[in-house]
């Protein structure tokens, strides 16, 4: 009877969760240009048109581009740091920590609005940089999570026995540490990745009136008018970021991951 | 190697990118914004330094204030909606066999970075008339004929909760797999039922973690600014709404930072508050 009752309960939650990823899918399939669903013909022309149409190229580069660049650079702002603070003992550096993790605390809106405010007096606002950095300090709570995590891993006799043996702290990172943390390196960089990917408000208030990154061109494509290829995108975009988290849960250790997530905020 | 404090100023080296970067980019920013939302609007868009209290005093009037109370009592709503549906699944979730937890987790991270641009199209189009899920009830005769269901409050406070719910699942989850299984057990050993059992040990157990989830939700939930534009009237706008709409298009970018500034406050305000009952209910 409970056995039942909460497959029924887990039935529910998932039907809940892809009754809009199915119409989604439903919808970019269509023959027409039309959102019909159940679709009406069938057609992968309206994932063709991502790649062929020059808008949704160009959005799509525009896109894959920032995600890449500012995963990078938050990957350099969290390294160091979480190095520092798994070398040293200064607990006022911790204050670090904190900012890092503060701009995904708060409602976005606010981390959108202050670099707004910031670009602006500044004098840079627009420029497709800004939105680089904006979105490195944004997301920079992710690898700062999973790099902590992979510090506090790490076996600190294998570190004292490359001590003993002369090695100094540089040769040590290189030889004993790095390897022992690349894997939270990898994930640390796809988390930022996959959401910068996804990112609207940060991105529109920066550079919104300059570049189209896909989300900003989705939410411009929804004034002038709807079409299979906003769906089309949604799918791949969803598609994206179930391969890379289900590769980090193939290649690591995802619960232990989510659990250092949770402790931090 | 031990850890050891830095002895040489270079030591400190390794953190000067870092918190350069942090400093200049997030510290100095933020900074800005308090600053700007004592400035002066002028017309025309810009703004200019000054020290005045106008922009939050614009705050008390009946306008802000519905606002501000709808953005609450929406953002409670939903946090209240994911809870309630969370934390029993979550529970189920953490007491299934490992490959379906990480099926289920890489589903639920998947779905949460998803765009809120693209939740939003996706549940107006479910609720749309012409592909929506009227369609369906239609075709089985539970409706006369397929219906549009937005803009409305019920498709607002739908699809926030589904934007919420797979980030309470995953903020819950490592605490329901740390929870004692024996605990439950025990309760089973001794007669109560599977949804006794939870509702007397289980619930109880987790009473700040549910709290602490309660609030983080919440937070979650007033950050949402899209999801009520596209799917609500304009009454259904919340505070991040209006922050946005003032900031880009009515150009008046004094008043959003002070509303900026207000929302911090009042997230800040409302978690301190939260921890100090959790605190007080544990200590009872």
């Amino acid at each position: 009877m409970t056995t039942i009752l909460s497959r029924l309960f887990f039935f529910a939650v998932a039907l809940f969760m892809a009754l809009p990823l199915i119409v989604m899918v439903g919808v970019s399939i269509n023959e027409k240009q039309t959102l019909a669903f159940p679709p009406q013909g069938f057609s992968l022309s309206w994932y063709g048109e991502i790649f062929t149409d020059d808008g949704w190229r160009n959005a799509l580069f525009a896109s894959l581009t920032l995600a890449a660049l500012s995963a990078a650079l938050a990957l350099l702002v969290a390294l160091p740091l979480a190095w520092f603070l798994w070398r040293r003992v200064a607990p006022w550096a911790n204050i670090f920590q904190l900012l890092g993790v503060a701009p995904f605390t708060l409602p976005p809106v606010i981390t959108a609005l202050g670099l707004l405010t910031f670009w602006a007096t500044t004098g840079f606002y627009g420029q497709p940089w800004t939105a680089v950095v904006s979105h490195a300090i944004f997301f920079v709570t992710l690898p700062l999570v999973t790099l902590s995590l992979g510090f506090s891993a790490i076996d600190r006799s294998l570190v004292e026995a490359a001590a003993t043996m002369g090695a100094g702290d540089r040769v040590i990172f290189r030889t004993v540490v790095l390897p022992l943390i690349l894997p939270y390196l990898v994930s640390g960089y796809a988390f930022a990745f996959v959401l910068s990917l996804n990112e609207y408000i940060v991105a529109y208030m920066t550079v919104g009136f300059t570049m189209e990154t896909l989300p900003i061109k989705i939410f411009n494509a929804l004034r002038y008018g709807y079409t299979p290829t906003m769906a089309s995108v949604t799918v791949l975009f969803l598609a994206i970021a179930a391969l890379v988290f289900g590769l980090i849960a193939r290649f690591g250790d995802l619960p232990k991951l989510l659990g250092a997530m949770a402790d931090e905020r | 190697m031990r850890r050891e404090p830095p002895q040489r100023l270079a030591d400190y080296g390794p953190l000067v990118f870092p918190a350069g970067m942090l400093i200049v980019f997030f510290v100095i920013p933020f900074a800005t914004m308090i600053a700007v939302s004592f400035f002066e609007r002028q017309q025309g868009g810009f703004y200019q330094p000054a020290f005045v209290w106008e922009n939050y005093a614009r705050f008390i009037s009946l306008f802000f204030g519905k606002v501000l109370g709808f953005s609450l009592v929406l953002a409670m709503a939903v946090a209240a909606a994911c809870v309630a549906i969370g934390v029993p699944f979550t529970y189920l979730l953490s007491r299934s066999v490992r490959n379906v937890q990480i099926l289920w987790l890489v589903a639920l991270l998947s779905i949460l970075s998803l765009s809120e641009v693209m939740i939003g199209f996706a549940w107006s189009t479910l609720l749309s008339r012409t592909a929506g899920i009227t369609n369906l009830f239609a075709y089985l005769g539970l409706m006369a004929g397929p219906q549009a269901l937005t803009p409305s409050f019920g498709a607002v406070m739908t699809a926030m909760t589904y934007q919420a719910l797979p980030y309470t699942v995953l903020v819950l989850y490592p605490a329901l797999v740390r929870l004692d299984p024996t605990l439950t057990e025990a309760a089973r050993t001794l007669g109560a039922s599977p949804i006794r059992a939870f509702f007397t040990v289980v619930v109880p157990a987790l009473r700040n973690t549910i709290v602490a989830t309660l609030i983080m939700v919440f937070i979650f939930a007033l950050g949402s600014y899209l999801l009520p534009q596209l799917l609500g009237r304009p009454q259904h706008w919340t505070l991040s709404v209006l922050i946005t709409d003032q900031a880009i298009y009515q150009s008046n970018m004094p008043f959003a930072a002070a509303m900026a500034v207000f929302l911090v406050l009042v997230s800040l305000a409302l978690v301190g508050l939260a921890v100090y009952a959790g605190r007080r209910r544990e200590a009872a």
